[in-house]
């Protein structure tokens, strides 16, 4: 594909998006803060970051009109990144205030077991269950940087691609089709993180040009 | 493994990095986002903004800064001082920091970690708890009293106890520097950080009184703290982020080494 892959950030409210958007434009993509759903259109994949809670986060998207058009998204198979709290969003619900999400993948977002400290905070080591080409040129058991209480516990084993253990291993990357998804902040993971998204912008680049 | 993180702190006054000792006597030490930047190459695992003159000049927070800092450098960056209401924590983690720190507005307004947290989840409010020694009387416990106001007023809270409250009311870390110590480079206050590590469930940062490598392994093995914090011997360049990581890394300590933040 000869123009640069178009990424919509979806802005609802809460998330960090200078890191977001700046990480992703760094690694090549034109990038797009998307308020509402208008914004989607001639884009090419959607980011859904994440900082904060999963009920107000949820309130957020339906608000500005995003849950429905993010959901017809997935089910047409285009692509789609969900970190952190935009991971935990694909679920069918989070236990974090009982709160519905999209429901996208079977399971929901559970509290960490056992954390030593909670929120788990810092660079832990991601360690890869399968290969997986969003980690292409990532040494298997590098440090990503996470801040999170919450982790998926899917009901589809297959979709895992990686785990990190903080007092019990817990799921930090999952793919099915074209819907990825981080428990960890690649755009505040360092070089490490640049290259994961920077595999996102090339799979997307190579899904278009299919 | 979770790693021991290795956090520079940049106190920002002006828009400027300055250094005091005992929080007064500040000198220049550099642009901001210039020193962000190059601790992030130079393997830091977050950076730390504190605006020093927030407080008592009522300045608001340098969301330019944070801006500047957030589109070069990508870790996690920290910001605290002068941050009072929920709309203005959100103005920050917009401006590009994934969490806030509070220190005089949360001892004056204790519900706000709750409402913050609330809005944001616990992970991204941290609360920086300022310490000072109390005298010791004969056979009684060793106390803290909190000081705000970058130093400037002592309040009636026990450090300890209020740690433990502030991470109840939703707290998500806790920052704690010790008074006494900060710029002496004497030493992290071992003692306070470990009264307080022993009580919460929250990640604890070490601060104040770093003066080598060695003094972050004892934060980590006697304080029981799970991050590191310090200021002047990195902008001075007494010490550079991988000899501190080395040493940790010598000790058994877990870190993120530094190839792999410059891979």
């Amino acid at each position: 594909m000869k123009r640069a892959v178009r990424v919509a950030v979806l802005d609802y409210g809460a998330a960090n998006m200078v890191s977001i958007t700046k990480a992703l434009a760094a690694v090549g993509a034109e990038v797009r803060v998307a308020a509402g759903p208008t914004a989607l259109a001639g884009v090419d994949a959607i980011v859904i970051p994440g900082v904060g809670a999963a009920a107000p986060a949820m309130v957020h998207l339906r608000e500005r009109g995003l849950a429905e058009p993010i959901i017809e998204w997935a089910k047409a198979g285009r692509p789609c990144l969900g970190i952190c709290l935009g991971l935990q969003l694909f679920f069918e619900a989070s236990d974090e205030a009982d709160a519905q999400a999209l429901g996208l993948l079977g399971g929901r977002a559970v509290g960490l077991a056992d954390a030593p400290t909670l929120p788990h905070i810092g660079w832990n080591t991601v360690d890869a269950v399968r290969p997986h080409p969003l980690f292409d040129g990532v040494p298997d058991g590098s440090h990503f940087y996470f801040v999170h209480s919450f982790a998926p516990a899917p009901s589809d084993e297959s979709i895992v691609v990686a785990r990190t253990t903080h007092g019990r291993p817990f799921v930090s990357a999952v793919a099915k089709g074209s819907l990825y998804g981080l428990q960890f902040h690649p755009e505040k993971s360092s070089e490490a993180g640049l290259r994961v998204l920077a595999n996102f912008v090339g799979l997307v680049a190579t899904a278009e040009a299919a | 493994m979770l790693a021991r993180r290795v956090i520079p702190c940049l106190d920002v006054a002006n828009g400027r990095v300055v250094k005091g000792t005992k929080f007064l006597n500040l000198t220049d030490e550099g642009d901001p986002a210039e020193l962000a930047e190059r601790y992030a190459h130079e393997g830091a695992d977050e950076i730390v903004f504190l605006d020093i003159t927030a407080a008592h000049e009522r300045r608001g927070t340098m969301l330019e800064v944070v801006r500047r800092t957030a589109s070069r450098a990508f870790v996690p960056l920290t910001v605290g001082g002068g941050v009072r209401s929920v709309d203005e924590m959100r103005d920050v983690l917009r401006a590009g920091a994934d969490k806030v720190s509070f220190n005089t507005a949360a001892v004056a307004t204790p519900e706000l970690l709750t409402a913050c947290a609330e809005r944001f989840g616990s992970q991204a409010v941290v609360c920086a708890v300022d310490a000072r020694r109390l005298p010791r009387e004969d056979g009684a416990q060793q106390r803290w009293e909190v000081v705000t106001h970058g130093g400037r007023r002592a309040t009636d809270l026990y450090a300890v106890e209020w740690a433990v409250r502030a991470a109840e009311l939703g707290a998500g870390e806790l920052l704690v520097t010790s008074m006494d110590r900060d710029g002496t480079h004497s030493g992290f206050d071992t003692e306070l950080l470990s009264a307080i590590a022993t009580r919460v469930r929250v990640p604890v940062i070490a601060s104040g009184g770093a003066a080598g490598p060695a003094d972050f392994v004892t934060a980590v093995l006697d304080g029981k703290a799970d991050a590191v914090l310090a200021a002047s011997i990195f902008h001075r360049r007494m010490h550079s982020i991988a000899e501190v990581k080395a040493a940790m890394a010598a000790a058994g300590l877990p870190v993120r080494s530094i190839e792999e933040a410059v891979a």
